[in-house]
């Protein structure tokens, strides 16, 4: 049987219904909230700071560092507190998906620290978490060369669909899972895995699809900031 | 020829194209690719002429030279102190760039500025690799005592001060209170009266919330009144 009709009702390259919001905690420099269905992330970005253990240190340009975590309650089954493999692995993408945009030649031998907390998961996670932290790095006034925008493709029984929930990522019949991250002004991919079986006709369609999606979202993520420094324009 | 595709004073996010065409020039804030100047922060757009730049409104405080700033000791080496001033890394006040005084070798320096002492300071050096030479010798770079120290953006340090001191004089007049803002915006407030001090706080932040609105001099000497 193939897969016929989203269980949410969405079209096949409809996302889910996205909330973005910028500055929601006071103490770190940017901050940003992404909420995309039921997936919440927030990201926090302190710095530019000294770094420390000082062999770590480049004078020739500051240092990214991103950290990603879920919290405990944000999945139906309680999960470990603390870095486990996935959280370490996702942290690392993270980093590799904003690093091109950020300019840190400003700030050598200090560090610019991005924490991305999962306080609801429904998939797409990692996606959640990137749209957020690109958010909060122009909020803490980074210079940056792009706003990255990401968003999950696959393929669902033999549907190519955009922005899989939890319950199609679980379908009985098989999907496939790829995260894409896209620089929207110059069209450059800076993320790009894959968790399943996909034709390579299939992968170029589907990369299509998510570069449609990511512009979408990049208005969406835009516009938050704007709102936020709104009273300060004319 | 040369189009400018967002309006004077219009706001801008990352990676907004500002302007299509060589015959503009990038300068703070914005950088060029290929034919098109684009934006770096999130600030509004200043077109003057031919140069483009961006008035940040997020970011850290830039060191720059000759710059008076106020700030606070984190850290007390050998040969003098390292200041927090606002930027990403700390800032050096060297022994002999300390005070006019004469300080010997072997004194003890906490006696001079103890940890998170406030004073003010000049910037005497920017080096690329980011380190900040201060200096306190010059008049009125003194140690601050008592009072409270308030930060606000350094983007919002001209909007507090106003047109030659217009808005800094009504706050002082005002309160009562002693006010000192540094580039770096950080703002040393001392008052006699602690009613005074909270008034000029709030003054300032709402300063700074509202920087960008017309006769704002009226409405804080309207509400200081």
């Amino acid at each position: 049987m193939s897969y016929t009709k989203r269980k949410d009702g969405r079209k096949f390259d409809e996302m889910r219904k996205i909330k973005a919001e910028v500055g929601v905690i006071k103490n770190a420099n940017g901050s940003a909230k992404f909420q995309i269905g039921d997936t919440i992330a927030i990201a926090a970005v302190y710095g530019p700071r000294n770094l420390y253990p000082k062999f770590l240190q480049n004078p020739e340009e500051g240092k990214l560092r991103c950290n990603y975590n879920m919290l405990s309650f944000s999945v139906d089954e309680r999960i470990r507190p603390g870095p486990s493999r996935r959280s370490k692995e996702i942290g690392l993408v993270t980093e590799r998906a904003l690093s091109p945009t950020v300019n840190l030649k400003e700030f050598p031998n200090a560090v610019v620290d991005v924490f991305v907390e999962i306080i609801q998961a429904d998939a797409g996670t990692r996606c959640a978490g990137i749209c957020a932290a690109a958010m909060a790095l122009a909020d803490a006034g980074i210079p940056m060369k792009d706003l990255v925008s990401a968003v999950s493709v696959g393929k669902v029984g033999d549907k190519l669909v955009v922005d899989l929930d939890k319950s199609e990522e679980d379908y009985e019949e098989g999907a496939t899972d790829m995260p894409v991250a896209i620089l929207p002004r110059s069209d450059e991919i800076s993320l790009l895995q894959l968790d399943g079986e996909m034709e390579a006709k299939e992968i170029i369609k589907a990369l299509e699809m998510a570069k449609k999606a990511c512009l979408e979202l990049n208005k969406i993520q835009k516009e938050a900031i704007r709102k936020k420094y709104k009273g300060e324009g004319k | 020829m040369g189009k400018i595709l967002v309006k004077n004073k219009e706001m801008v996010v990352p990676g907004e194209v500002i302007v299509e065409g060589m015959d503009y020039l990038p300068a703070g804030n914005v950088f060029r690719e290929n034919d098109k100047i684009i934006a770096e922060t999130i600030g509004l757009v200043n077109v003057d002429n031919r140069l483009v730049k961006l008035i940040p409104l997020t970011g850290f405080y830039k060191a720059k030279k000759n710059d008076v700033v106020i700030g606070q000791v984190r850290n007390i080496t050998f040969s003098g102190w390292l200041m927090d001033i606002g930027c990403s890394d700390l800032a050096t006040l060297n022994l002999r760039d300390a005070s006019s005084d004469f300080i010997d070798k072997k004194a003890d320096l906490t006696k001079i500025y103890n940890f998170n002492d406030t004073v003010i300071a000049k910037i005497t050096n920017v080096t690329k690799t980011g380190y900040i030479d201060l200096t306190m010798r010059g008049p009125g770079l003194t140690k601050l005592r008592g009072g409270r120290l308030i930060k606000v953006a350094a983007s919002k340090v001209p909007r507090i001060i106003g047109k030659q001191g217009s808005m800094i004089h009504i706050i002082k007049e005002k309160t009562n209170c002693k006010v000192i803002v540094g580039q770096n915006g950080f703002v040393w407030i001392q008052s006699e009266d602690p009613v005074n001090e909270k008034k000029a706080i709030d003054t300032i932040r709402l300063i700074e919330k509202e920087s960008a609105t017309e006769g704002l001099t009226e409405k804080v000497e309207g509400l200081l009144k």
